[in-house]
């Protein structure tokens, strides 16, 4: 089986993914969990903005934006 | 003794317009996370009884991240009963803080609310069969109409807690909720909407920064409309063709004295709305006929961009800069309400997260945003010698917010996180809700200004009857016209901004200044100190320490802008 995990940063637009791990402090994690992100959750990326600017992501239904930095430890399996 | 009644929930999910509803009284609500960043307090009638309840500030769960959201904790930790507010549309998430809120022993009532776009998105929730599971009564709303909020009334007393659940890990309430929603919930599939189609065109940023350009110039173009309109032909006819002669008529009457001169000015000059300093004319004229229409139009325009929803993705896509200022887009929000009041700009500072972010939001605001009264008046000021030099002022503290956040966050210790916020479905703004809510502001606004204005007149009449304010402007003389080529009354305009910076403005004209001068002037006016008001709540929401430094800043910012002004605009 070829691995297909990748960041959420390398994911390409508009694909759909699934979350399979967030790394980082407990803190981050939970932070990003009671906003719905968490593994296992269907994520797809909406826009990314330019400069290294946010992205802006569509999970469940929500959508919400959310810095490069954090994108990178969001850990996605393209589906 | 049910005493107090708190509302807990996520942002954004109405809880305020379900307070409105409950206790009748004005709140404001938007389509915006973190508006409440202060709780709302109201009273209701509970089985004949006067209770208290309370609107708590948003938060996604009981472990807060930032100021606002400690509030919140706090609040429901003060509750007999709990409101738990949801929204329909997106149970899952919401259900996190619900699963918290049972940990806990409060009596709990679930509101679902959103209910009818819930239905509209094609989400189906079997709402009795969620109360069988959690075993606390859930009841329905669509708050903005009043649905369902009856019901809610009559079952507030059912409130109760669930022993059954015991305070568990993260993961074990994401399982529980996990069990719940498939019981409960069934999702059709959805087409895509015009309205989705909306809500992608204004955040990529291909089409969405033109958008955002758009937008913002036409809210000011807006701004501008309708509070020019409502001025001259409104309220410039009734002062000019009704009011003044009355006031001719109590000038004759009075005669010459002093307390001609506090009422209306000094005797037997012609009488100026703006100039002539008495409280039955500057007084009156400056807060109702000047700044009121801007206000209102303010208001107006700056509810409407919040009720669609359109501030997060603005936020978005000015992440990158305000990144780079030290903030993160979510800073736009201070500045915007900023130029409405600065008071609520300052408090808004309490979405951001860390002190670093707080600190440079709040001294840029204090120092590099114009508040709507003093707008006014520059646009009454200035705007006689063209729109070139009030453009002039608008660009210098532009310049002036980028140089110093750039400044600020190299300097100030700490950390400032990435931005991470929620991005809501546009909404249908209300014309009701609207009018309201500019209608709450005004008020709030005329109980602030008034007071202010009316002091302002009065110290500034007994200060020149006794001289103390010709004395003061003789002798900072040198250092006003040597530093920053302004006449030496221009101080006593300085003082003045303390109290209110409309006031302010309109001193100056008396001071037979240039254009350019007028520009020093006034850019000076806005960067020197914040008005009293905003000072005392910077106290608060900064600290001492930190405030005392943002003082520092202030004034030794409003020196260095003055002297380069003078040297660029009125040669050395």
């Amino acid at each position: 089986m070829i691995n297909t995990t990748k960041s959420l940063m390398n994911l390409s637009y508009n694909k759909e993914a699934k979350i399979i791990q967030i790394q980082g402090g407990r803190g981050f994690q939970s932070k990003l969990r009671v906003m719905g992100i968490r593994e296992g959750q269907k994520i797809k990326i909406i826009s990314r903005q330019p400069f290294r600017g946010p992205i802006t992501i569509s999970i469940n239904g929500c959508q919400m934006t959310l810095g490069r930095g954090m994108a990178h430890r969001i850990i996605v399996e393209e589906l | 003794m049910i005493k107090k009644i708190v509302l807990v929930g996520n942002p954004n999910v109405g809880k305020s317009v379900v307070f409105s509803r409950l206790t009748g009284a004005n709140v404001i609500a938007s389509n915006y996370p973190g508006t409440t960043v202060d709780y709302s307090k109201g009273k209701m009638r509970l089985d004949g009884e006067r209770v208290d309840i309370i609107d708590a500030p948003g938060t996604y769960s009981l472990q807060a991240t930032n100021k606002a959201e400690e509030v919140a904790v706090k609040m429901f930790k003060e509750a007999d009963i709990v409101i738990n507010v949801l929204d329909s549309t997106n149970l899952e998430r919401n259900l996190y803080l619900t699963l918290e809120l049972l940990e806990t022993d409060k009596p709990i009532i679930l509101v679902l609310n959103l209910w009818d776009e819930a239905n509209h998105l094609g989400i189906k929730i079997d709402a009795e069969e969620l109360e069988r599971i959690i075993r606390i009564p859930v009841v329905t709303t669509v708050a903005l109409t009043g649905e369902g909020i009856k019901n809610l009334v009559n079952r507030l007393k059912e409130a109760k807690s669930n022993e059954k659940i015991k305070p568990t890990s993260e993961e074990g309430r994401w399982i529980e909720i996990g069990s719940i929603i498939s019981k409960v919930e069934k999702v059709e599939h959805r087409h895509h909407t015009i309205r989705d189609i909306i809500s992608d065109l204004t955040i990529k940023p291909a089409t969405g920064i033109p958008i955002a350009f758009l937008i913002v110039f036409f809210a000011f173009w807006l701004v501008r409309l309708i509070g020019e309109t409502l001025i001259n032909y409104f309220f410039n006819p009734i002062f000019n063709d009704y009011y003044l002669p009355l006031i001719y008529d109590l000038s004759d009457y009075l005669g010459p004295g002093f307390i001609h001169k506090i009422l209306i000015g000094e005797y037997g000059q012609q009488i100026n709305f703006i100039e002539s300093l008495g409280m039955l004319t500057t007084g009156i004229y400056i807060p109702f006929a000047a700044v009121l229409p801007y206000i209102v139009s303010f208001y107006f325009t700056l509810s409407i961009l919040e009720d669609t929803g359109y501030l997060p993705r603005l936020a978005t896509l000015v992440d990158n800069v305000f990144h780079r200022l030290g903030m993160h887009g979510h800073g736009i929000v201070p500045m915007f309400l900023g130029l409405g009041c600065n008071v609520p700009g300052a408090l808004s500072t309490r979405t951001l997260e860390t002190r670093k972010q707080r600190f440079i939001s709040a001294t840029l605001l204090a120092i590099c945003v114009p508040c709507m009264a003093q707008l006014a008046m520059v646009f009454g000021v200035l705007g006689r010698f063209g729109i070139y030099y009030i453009g002039l002022v608008f660009i210098v503290l532009t310049v002036l917010y980028i140089i110093l956040g750039l400044v600020l966050n190299k300097f100030i210790k700490g950390e400032s996180p990435e931005i991470f916020l929620e991005i809501p479905k546009y909404r249908r703004p209300s014309l009701k809700a609207t009018i309201k809510k500019t209608w709450m502001r005004v008020r709030w606004f005329l109980r602030e200004a008034i007071p202010y204005l009316f002091l302002g007149v009065l110290l500034i009449n007994i200060a020149y009857a006794i001289g103390i304010l010709q004395w003061f402007g003789k002798a900072v003389q040198p250092i006003m016209a040597g530093v920053f080529g302004l006449p030496g009354e221009a101080s006593i305009a300085l003082i003045t901004g303390f109290l209110r910076k409309d006031l302010a403005v309109g001193m100056l004209l008396s001071f037979d200044m240039t254009a350019m001068q007028l520009v020093i002037a006034v850019t000076m006016l806005t960067v020197y100190f914040p008005c009293v008001a905003t000072f005392v709540v910077l106290i608060k929401e900064l600290g001492l320490k930190d405030m005392l430094k943002s003082v520092i800043l202030m004034i030794s910012v409003a020196i260095i802008v003055g002297f380069i002004l003078r040297i660029l605009l009125l040669g050395v």
